[in-house]
């Protein structure tokens, strides 16, 4: 049949297509950093070499200083991130339900939403003090407000068919809510989670450059009182990989929770 | 019932969308009576009211005028005892094709055990039987309209009703789902209203094709297939099935041809 013959044919495929990007991307990081090091060592610029860089890596990572500035981070990040997206889905999920919800809750998302939570974080700080508050509750802001929209729009475009062809089998709203809507709207709420992950890691560290007393934004801060140019490069380095680590693991979990999408 | 032999019946049902100015009247004093175990099909051009006059009995659109029965029964929201088939499949795609047939029968609160056994059972019925663990996604048109049509038997309704069930599919693929839905109904009758664009298929599995007009929507003829049970391809080809064709086929378009010429 040819359902067979399309699953036969989809599993090799994609696994001899899946070296040829790997090398693509080593190739392609290998010439970045061979560039970087060519450029700093033909004087173009005075940014520090990549090898001066590497050891700095190793100097803080054996002093334990990077690991516990990752920790720092890492730790408001998850928290701020955790506590968001457990209010968002819930509100999403009333405000894609109930038209009323909606209604009253909407504007004020439309609203805060055009406000960058780092421009909370002055009144973050007078009114929370300058400890982790003012920093998770910025970080809670964003992933909350990233979140929130996309779990609503989840709700709110869930094929109606499915609901009626739901109705006619004999489900009542409860029923519908909880076997139709929530798995009709998870691919748009893990999308949501991406984003607010995204902007949960992208405020934190601009939290820490303004006040903090740990963490990668505030080592990076201390470093450029020193023109301590490595140590900006190791926080930066640490920041993407990290940043890396926790959106793979996301689109991990999305790949698992639905892959009975239909991808393109 | 006993005192209604009609299974569905519309009585002067009327159904308008939109209000004021916006106001589209979608079907009008529309007067039906379906028997037990008939095969109906309906047909008519774009904005007859077809969808809508299925919706009502189905309980998913409430008539504006007028009422509609079921067994002597308003219809009031949709219940398992009359299954729909959507043209769109709307199978839920986070579900196995198992888990798919057996969703009316968890509403029902069967134990997981028993219902899979039902479903697989209704699987292999409609020729599904070996992917059971598919997600629909996997299927093809034709595969997920069978596991469609299984899932809505599953629940045992007493009326079928299918909204251009096979108008996506190939021909070919259609006709062999128009033999196996006249084979199924052979060995367990039940009430089924079709809806179809398609002339052929609403002779050649309908008792009676009921043909509607559009704007507004309402009834413009009856016509009985008489052929006889079961349907061949020798019927398909005969020159009865042709004729009969042909009325259908002039009841549909005559209005608008000369309306065009």
């Amino acid at each position: 049949m040819s359902v067979m013959n399309d699953i036969d044919m989809a599993a090799p495929r994609r696994e001899a297509w899946r070296p040829g990007k790997v090398f693509w991307g080593v190739l392609s990081f290998a010439t970045g950093i061979g560039l970087w090091w060519l450029a700093t060592v033909l004087g173009f610029s005075e940014l520090p070499d990549p090898f001066t860089v590497l050891g700095r890596i190793v100097e803080l990572a054996l002093s334990g200083q990077l690991w516990v500035d990752m920790g720092a981070s890492l730790r408001r990040v998850l928290i701020g991130f955790i506590l968001g997206s457990a209010l968002a889905v819930p509100v999403g999920f009333l405000m894609g339900w109930y038209k009323v919800a909606r209604a009253i809750i909407d504007p004020w998302i439309q609203f805060f939403r055009v406000i960058p939570p780092l421009a909370i974080i002055p009144l973050a700080i007078v009114t929370l003090g300058i400890d982790e508050k003012p920093k998770i509750f910025v970080i809670f802001l964003a992933a909350f407000l990233s979140s929130v929209v996309s779990t609503y729009q989840g709700v709110v475009s869930v094929d109606r068919t499915y609901i009626n062809a739901a109705r006619v089998l004999g489900a009542k709203d409860r029923t519908i809510f909880l076997r139709v809507v929530i798995p009709a709207s998870t691919p748009f709420i893990l999308v949501g989670f991406r984003i607010g992950l995204g902007s949960a890691w992208a405020t934190v560290v601009a939290a820490e450059l303004i006040a903090a007393q740990s963490g990668l934004g505030f080592r990076m801060q201390q470093a450029q009182l020193y023109y301590d140019l490595p140590t900006i490069f190791v926080s930066l380095i640490a920041i993407g990989i990290l940043g890396l680590i926790m959106d793979r693991i996301v689109v991990r979990a999305e790949e698992r929770l639905t892959h009975w999408q239909e991808r393109i | 019932m006993t005192g209604d032999p009609h299974k569905i019946s519309f009585r002067n049902v009327s159904k308008v969308f939109g209000e004021g100015a916006n106001a589209f009247t979608a079907l009008k004093n529309l007067n039906l009576d379906i028997a037990d175990g008939e095969i109906v099909t309906v047909v008519g051009p774009s904005g007859c009211g077809k969808s809508t006059a299925m919706n009502i009995v189905a309980g998913l659109t409430e008539v504006s005028a007028g009422e509609c029965l079921v067994d002597g029964h308003p219809v009031s929201g949709p219940g398992p005892d009359r299954g729909v088939i959507f043209q769109q499949y709307a199978l839920f795609p986070w579900l196995t094709v198992r888990e798919n047939v057996a969703f009316g029968l968890m509403l029902q609160g069967m134990d997981k055990q028993e219902r899979n056994a039902r479903a697989d059972h209704y699987l292999e019925l409609v020729g599904l039987g070996d992917f059971g663990d598919a997600y629909p996604k996997t299927l093809s048109g034709g595969m997920k309209q069978r596991c469609a049509i299984a899932r809505a038997y599953a629940v045992n309704p007493s009326v079928l009703l299918m909204d251009e069930p096979f108008g996506a599919l190939d021909a070919l693929t259609r006709v062999r789902l128009q033999d196996q839905l006249l084979d199924t109904w052979s060995k367990d009758r039940r009430t089924v209203m079709f809806i179809t664009h398609d002339v052929d298929e609403a002779v050649y599995i309908a008792h009676r094709v009921i043909v509607l007009a559009a704007r507004p929507g309402r009834l413009q003829q009856i016509i009985d297939v008489d052929l006889p049970f079961p349907r061949t391809e020798d019927i398909r080809l005969s020159p009865e099935f042709t004729a009969i064709r042909n009325q259908v086929w002039r009841a549909v378009y005559h209005r608008d041809e000369t309306a065009a010429a």
